[in-house]
């Protein structure tokens, strides 16, 4: 981890049928920074605005507000050759095993598709040479490379996932929620594969999550969304080990244990959401250092007493 | 039982782990499978390539003229002969309430007309076989026509969705809402009544129907995550349609020609039948039955001969389609948990 | 216990015909479900889990056969029913709630319908006021807040949480023996799963009924069940108490699980894993599936499966380790701890006892506080 902000998102804004009845505030001021080689966790459950976020800033949708700077340039103004750059060095990884790859596509057309793209190989030759080795990259071989998705069980697809998105040597990687269908078994080998490759290709993660317990084993910072905000900010350990939102508690302390006896003592803490919306001014204050809540003065004040 | 057997040897080797068994199947094979399964869908099938490479293959043999043409001074030998196999199966004799036409008439012995002889003396079995050959083009180009307006719209109006969507969908309506006779007289009266004029007005009415799958079809496969991984990886919208979109939507395109054909022979057959479709002597299976609806009560067999093909080759589509349409569908797993 | 089993499944195995071969789906699966127990069923995709209760249930696909065994429900052999009985079974005596609440609820029925419908459906002498009045009574039961506003709703104007309590509400209505329920919080977000769990304990102890708990997940299971069955490419590898499983894990496979299964314990940040991919059941390998992945394995686990190894009254292992042939392995650390802690309680019955209750108490309003949502927000927030 360098301190060159790789990512900055200042102020996003995003609503789904603006002006509407039916008017969904997505995203509500959003704004946090991704250093080169940190992995950012983003956890938040379903309806929290993590998947908005997390296409927003690879320009899949236009937000109302804000701004997104990537190596220090405006995605949102992005055209033409540096938005072609763009796409060469921010990838993202998918939830469902199953509908990120086209069925029918060869895994090796699936692998090389960016390659292709952005030209990246010399002749036919290189190309099965670069899908092999991504291959061997996510733990399997040149056999599979002639076979369709439908043969592959959710773990092994999601890693074809993977080695489709390192094709094209990106930088930066926004992974949204690439566990969570999968089985907990799986999920482990995902997540030990995705926090080898970020160290041995020197990448940066966003890594998007619905819930606390897989993210601290990649994330150095994590964000925790409720409602479209993010309530949280701090790193791994100190949401872990010290977490103040009252959500950021009721989130961890619903997480099993797999241990009858700790399992017997674990009491869930419920959140009260409603004082989110009793209409009082809040931000985020640092509480301790590197450490944010989002929260008003007073209930800063509060936080900071401990 | 060796001692040794009881060693800690750990994972062998990783790779065979992650070998796939099963023999790889693409979609379109395991698609054919399936068909494969369904005898009606498959006898279907085989009907209908059997009628085509029959009609094809006739070609060199009887041009459509052959089939048209007809000797003045023999009309009186050869006119409205019932069917005749030249062997003794009853009812395919030649005869008419008990007469044998054939001699009553002096066609000379050993000519037999198996499916008989209109009017003018034409046989009817060359008439059906160019019959065939023209209703089935005109159905397959009109089909043809019809897929690949109504995929380029229906595709561009739901990848684009927003306005362009809004107002391409409400073109579609209104061009739907103007009834189907008036465009076909409509080109009747600039193209004259004729082959040419069926096509254009069956293309133009028919699109809409697949426009309006295959939008529907595209917006839900243009919502799917690989599409969104095309989209970052920095793909064209034209190449996404042609790599991502339209393969995904090949079963539903398909499905939707073999419904077209059908309705376009049918189509065929009633603006024959009318007067403003193929016209005589041209024979097309509708203009078959309408030059013989007149003597219906004498030769029915004028009626029913191009009828029976007609429902033959339409029933054959309906029920090849349908098949596809099971084949295609991956619901019918049959894999465990 | 002495009282006779509600549910005994002996040795029942299942292939499915498929073009490309015959797929043993489960293999010689022998089990025993109590009254008022819980029985866990762990195991990944493809593990045979489902299959297990799609059997049960007479749910197969018609390319599955029964190739041996029995299942014993009350004493009636279940696989002799015809599909009548089997209907009469389901939604009665049995119960099922799937992953996905909405495969179970009729999208244009209203919810209080649906559970009445159940209730009269089981209970010809009912009134059709009193019905409702149950009805109304289990919707409260599952803890769906204000039940008499929400009667008339439609599943679709209400959340994945409050669904699945509909489910349960639904199931409930046959007064069941057995409940099975299929991943039932696996689509849920993690407060939400909590809620559901608490639901489902609290609800046994009141009806002591049975429940059969599938899961991927090993870790919601440690609050849950009495019994645990881990199962593996078809066949279980470890049966035993919930405490058993936990503490004295014998299978390299329930080490594996247990290992990656990830802790809210600041000071670990590394989660190990099991390696490769489950097997494929139309070419099982020879000797124990699990070899391939098991870093434990021995020479013979390469030709020979291994029998199951009886550890206690109700412990089962199936893995050569524990033959006396075998050498002394060290499993990995975090299992020593577990194994610690057995050792500290001397036996299971110096462990404390585990009340069903082991999720804490709290009050029993379940604030989801979104829902019911209107229509339009649901779909809105949906798409996030």
């Amino acid at each position: 981890m360098t301190d060159k902000k790789l990512l900055e998102v200042k102020n996003l804004n995003l609503a789904f049928n603006p002006g509407n009845a039916n008017e969904v505030k997505a995203i509500d001021n959003v704004s946090f920074d991704i250093y080169e080689g940190e992995v950012f966790g983003l956890v938040g459950e379903s309806g929290s605005g993590k998947t908005t976020i997390g296409r927003t800033i690879l320009k899949l949708y236009e937000p109302q507000s804000g701004e997104i700077h990537f190596e220090g340039k405006d995605v949102l103004k992005m055209k033409s050759v540096e938005l072609r750059s763009f796409r060469k060095d921010a990838q993202m990884i998918f939830q469902d095993p199953q509908a990120s790859l086209n069925g029918r596509m060869k895994v090796k057309d699936i692998i090389a598709e960016g390659i292709d793209i952005h030209h990246l190989a010399k002749n036919k030759e290189d190309r099965d040479n670069q899908v092999e080795h991504l291959l061997e990259l996510v733990g399997l071989n040149k056999d599979h490379s002639s076979r369709y998705p439908y043969e592959f069980s959710g773990g092994q697809r999601q890693r074809i996932g993977i080695a489709r998105a390192l094709a094209v040597r990106p930088k930066f990687i926004i992974a949204d929620e690439p566990i969570s269908a999968l089985d907990v078994s799986i999920q482990a080998q995902v997540v030990n594969l995705m926090k080898q490759l970020q160290k041995q290709e020197k990448l940066t993660y966003l890594f998007i999550a619905h819930d606390l317990s897989m993210v601290k084993y990649i994330s150095d910072r994590i964000g925790v969304m409720h409602w479209g905000k993010i309530l949280e900010i701090g790193t791994s350990d100190e949401v872990y080990g010290n977490p103040i939102h009252p959500y950021t508690k009721s989130l961890l302390s619903a997480i099993p244990i797999p241990d009858p006896q700790e399992e017997l003592s674990r009491k869930p803490i419920e959140y009260d959401p409603t004082s989110e919306t009793d209409g009082k001014k809040r931000e985020m204050h640092e509480i301790t250092p590197g450490h944010f809540v989002f929260s008003t003065d007073e209930e800063a004040a509060e936080f900071a007493r401990g | 039982m060796a001692e040794k057997t009881f060693q800690v040897v750990g994972i062998e080797s990783s790779s065979d782990n992650e070998k796939i068994q099963k023999p790889s199947l693409t979609f379109w094979q395991d698609a054919w499978r399936r068909l494969k399964l369904n005898k009606v869908a498959v006898v279907s099938m085989w009907f209908l390539i059997a009628i085509s490479v029959f009609t094809i293959v006739m070609v060199p043999f009887l041009s459509q003229q052959q089939a048209n043409k007809f000797n003045p001074n023999e009309i009186a030998t050869y006119k409205d002969l019932p069917p005749k196999s030249g062997l003794p199966i009853p009812g395919w004799e030649g005869k008419h309430d008990g007469d044998d036409l054939y001699s009553d008439q002096n066609v000379p012995a050993g000519k037999n007309f198996i499916l008989g002889t209109d009017d003018t003396g034409r046989s009817v079995a060359k008439r059906v076989i160019v019959g065939i050959r023209i209703s089935l083009t005109i159905a397959i180009v009109a089909s043809l026509g019809d897929l690949i307006i109504g995929v380029s719209f229906g595709v561009f109006s739901a990848w684009k969705g927003g306005w362009i969507d809004l107002i391409l969908q409400r073109f579609i309506e209104i061009l739907s809402s103007v009834p189907f006779i008036v465009i076909v007289t409509l080109f009747t009266l600039l193209l004259g009544a004729g082959i040419w004029s069926v096509i254009i007005s069956l293309i133009l009415t028919g699109w809409i129907n697949m426009a309006r799958q295959i939008r529907a079809q595209t917006l839900s496969v243009k919502e799917q995550d690989y599409v969104l991984a095309a989209t970052v990886l920095g793909e064209r919208p034209l190449k996404i349609a042609m790599k991502h979109i339209i393969p995904n939507i090949s079963s539903t395109i398909i499905v939707q020609l073999m419904m077209t054909i059908p309705q376009a022979i049918t189509s065929e057959a009633i603006l024959s039948a009318l007067g403003l479709g193929v016209q005589p002597p041209t024979s097309s299976l509708g203009s078959m039955i309408n030059d013989a609806r007149d003597e219906i009560q004498y030769y029915p067999y004028l009626v029913l001969i191009p009828g029976t093909f007609l429902v033959l080759i339409s029933l054959a589509f309906y029920l090849f389609g349908d098949g596809l349409r099971d084949a295609f569908d991956p619901k019918s797993g049959d894999s465990g948990d | 216990m002495t009282e006779k089993p509600v549910l005994q499944v002996k040795n029942l195995s299942v292939e499915f015909h498929t073009y490309a071969g015959t797929i043993k789906a489960i293999r010689n699966v022998s089990f025993e479900l109590n009254k008022g127990e819980t029985l866990a069923i762990v195991g990944e995709s493809g593990s045979g889990k489902s299959v297990t209760t799609h059997t049960l249930m007479g749910l197969n696909a018609s390319n599955a056969t029964i190739s041996a065994g029995h299942i014993f429900y009350k004493g009636k052999d279940l696989l002799k029913f015809s599909e009548e009985e089997f209907e009469e079974l389901r939604g009665g005596e049995v119960a099922m709630i799937f992953q996905d609440p909405m495969t179970s609820l009729d999208p244009t029925m209203k919810i209080g319908k649906q559970i009445m419908e159940v209730i009269l459906l089981h209970d010809e002498d009912i009134e059709k006021e009193q019905a409702a009045a149950k009805a109304l009574e289990l919707m409260k039961q599952v803890g769906i807040p204000n039940a008499e506003e929400h009667f008339q709703d439609y599943p679709h104007q209400w959340s994945g949480g409050m669904r699945q309590r509909a489910v349960i509400a639904v199931a409930l209505a046959g007064n069941p023996d057995i409940l099975i329920a299929d991943e039932p919080t696996t689509a849920l977000d993690v407060t939400i799963q909590a809620q559901i769990l608490h639901l489902m304990k609290e609800i046994q102890s009141e009806i002591d009924s049975s429940i059969i708990f599938i899961t991927h997940d090993l870790g919601v299971v440690a609050g849950m069940a009495d019994k645990v069955a881990v199962m593996y490419a078809g066949q279980i590898v470890e049966y035993g108490t919930t405490e058993e499983i936990f503490y004295n894990p014998q299978h390299p496979y329930t080490w594996g699980l247990l290992n990656s299964m990830p802790t809210t314990d600041i000071d670990t940040d590394e989660l190990s894993s099991i390696p490769g991919t489950p097997p494929d059941l139309l070419n099982l390998p020879k000797g124990d599936p699990f070899a391939p992945r098991n870093r434990y394995a021995l020479d013979i686990d390469y030709e020979e499966e291994p029998p199951f190894f009886q550890l206690s009254d109700t412990h089962y292992a199936a893995t050569w380790l524990l033959d006396k042939r075998a050498p002394k392995i060290t499993p990995p650390k975090e299992i020593l701890k577990r194994w610690d802690k057995w050792k500290k309680f001397g036996s299971k019955s110096a462990l404390p006892k585990i009340s069903k209750f082991g999720v804490a108490e709290k009050k029993k309003t379940a604030k989801e506080t979104a829902v019911p949502k209107s229509g339009a927000e649901v779909t809105g927030k949906d798409n996030i």
